[in-house]
């Protein structure tokens, strides 16, 4: 019985897969033909000689600058709004205002950066500005809902202590849970911040600054070898900080 | 008498790392041309306002839906066939690039020799570029070069995705008892052999897991991408806001929450299936 199951299932799969192919009208064979293929290797070789002279290099390393900013500021103003809502959202005051908190956290969650981007370049104008407000905004649903889960599971025996010595709410929470709750917090904010330089880095697409702007500028003018020195950049930015971020995870998980 | 401590021992630190949390920041403040105010402004605000006002009532013409459930079934088969194209490069690459398979490790102990590793990282390099460069990127490249439409968002799903299963399907090979493989191996079989006998049997859950999970993300790529022109959802919702229609962004964006949510647990339950 089970194998007939799964044999169906297969057979679903295997349909569906074709169904897509003919639905979307592919033809690979096109595709491969030799016409086509030599198109695609002359585009493909306007990229080969990347433009490294220092003016654009300079204009490149602005905009790598200008991503890391975006996305160091969204992350920061994400984790202010984030705790913000967490603290509703763990139920801290009461369930009206828990429900309302997880409904808002969880609409910013689920719409993606870009279309926030998009949004926030109708709303703020083009440029860094809109792209940094976009992250904030996506970044704040998801690290809102972390926080939240790291609260409600984090002891309350400490905040607790403080409380029956007379301390008021905010010492409560500021000696009493923060401090436990402190290492999760950051480890959360970093990961999100990984994540969020490499979005960053193509926000621009839709006009929200940094290097994805340069990119799609230069694509859009034709100037392919402009375009490529910009990718290698985005390369490099994504490889830095991907070794930087596993080696300080092993860093800190060994100590 | 006790009498309350008002001295923090971790005030200093905290001080000092605030501050310099604070003098990093500000060029980056000056960077991003940070300026949550522009939100607020008059005219600004009504604009958003009278835009966000339009999404009541998400627009729902029987043309306008026909177009929605077009464009979903568009999103579907983009995410669907990038995926089988992925798998196509991704599992000779990733036999390629594992360890897992090494002639020479199975006579050393699980050691390859140092030819084996040289001659396996131009296939990790390749893998490594493959998924380095986002998916959005390549679809924008894609765009350029053969055009508008979902054939660019197959084509991007296709060479990000076969990057990362690659990868992840080569150390998921390395992860499994290699000892049944490599008793094959000596005895006699073929390479071929060995990884279907020896090797799959164990992974073939661990595979599958990812393998779906990853069709899950491809459906939230290939929505993501349409921005760039490469069909789908996407483009749909970037042409709508380009055109100020509220209603019709809300409901395609309402489209969009439902896909991913019956994604998730289409894939949870083929999970749970095949597992």
């Amino acid at each position: 019985m089970k194998r007939l199951v799964n044999l169906l299932l297969v057979l679903c799969i295997g349909t569906a897969v074709l169904t897509s192919f003919r639905y979307l009208g592919i033809d690979l064979g096109e595709l491969g033909a030799s016409g086509n293929l030599k198109q695609m290797a002359a585009y493909v070789q306007r990229f080969l000689s990347p433009d490294l002279s220092t003016g654009h290099l300079q204009a490149i390393a602005r905009g790598a600058l200008e991503t890391l900013a975006m996305s160091a500021l969204g992350t920061l103003l994400a984790t202010v709004f984030g705790l913000l809502l967490a603290l509703p959202a763990a139920g801290r005051f009461g369930w009206p205002l828990q429900g309302l908190s997880r409904l808002i956290l969880n609409a910013l969650r689920a719409i993606p950066e870009l279309v926030w981007a998009v949004l926030m370049v109708l709303a703020a104008g083009l440029g860094p500005n809109a792209g940094t407000l976009a992250l904030a905004l996506h970044t704040t649903g998801v690290l809102g809902r972390l926080f939240a889960e790291a609260l409600e599971n984090t002891p309350p025996e400490p905040a607790d202590a403080i409380r029956l010595q007379g301390g008021n709410a905010v010492f409560a929470f500021c000696y009493g849970t923060l401090p436990n709750l402190f290492p999760q917090l950051l480890a959360y904010i970093l990961y999100r911040w990984e994540n969020n330089i490499r979005m960053a880095s193509v926000l621009g697409f839709v006009g929200a600054g940094g290097l994805g702007q340069m990119l799609y500028l230069n694509l859009s003018l034709f100037q392919e070898a402009k375009a490529s020195t910009v990718i290698l950049a985005m390369l490099v930015l994504v490889f830095a900080v991907d070794t930087l971020s596993s080696w300080s995870r092993q860093r800190w998980e060994k100590a | 008498m006790l009498s309350r401590d008002t001295r923090d021992p971790a005030a200093r630190p905290r001080l000092l790392l605030s501050l310099l949390a604070i003098a990093l920041l500000w060029p980056g403040m000056r960077l991003s041309e940070l300026d949550l105010s522009v939100l607020l402004a008059s005219d600004n605000r009504g604009e958003m306002g009278r835009f966000v006002a339009t999404f009541w009532p998400p627009a729902h013409g029987a043309e306008f839906l026909e177009l929605l459930w077009q464009a979903t079934l568009q999103t579907l088969a983009i995410a669907t066939a990038g995926m089988a194209l992925a798998l196509l490069l991704a599992i000779p690459a990733s036999l390629l690039a594992s360890r897992a398979l090494s002639l020479s490790a199975a006579s050393r102990a699980g050691r390859p020799s140092q030819w084996g590793q040289l001659l396996r990282w131009p296939v990790r390099g390749v893998l490594i570029f493959l998924r380095s460069v986002p998916e959005i990127v390549w679809a924008l490249l894609f765009v350029r070069a053969v055009g508008l439409g979902p054939t660019a968002g197959v084509l991007a799903i296709a060479i990000t995705y076969s990057g990362m299963l690659g990868k992840v399907y080569a150390e998921i090979f390395e992860s499994v008892d290699q000892r049944p493989a490599h008793a094959l191996l000596q005895a006699g079989s073929g390479r071929l052999a060995a990884f279907s006998y020896g090797i799959l049997p164990n992974v073939a859950a661990e595979l599958l897991s990812y393998t779906v999970y990853r069709w899950e993300c491809a459906i939230r790529a290939s929505v993501v991408m349409g921005f760039v022109g490469a069909g789908g959802l996407g483009q749909q919702i970037d042409l709508s806001m380009r055109m100020f229609a509220g209603g019709e962004v809300a409901s395609l964006l309402l489209t969009f929450l439902v896909l991913v949510l019956f994604a998730d647990q289409l894939s949870r339950l083929l999970r749970w299936r095949l597992a």
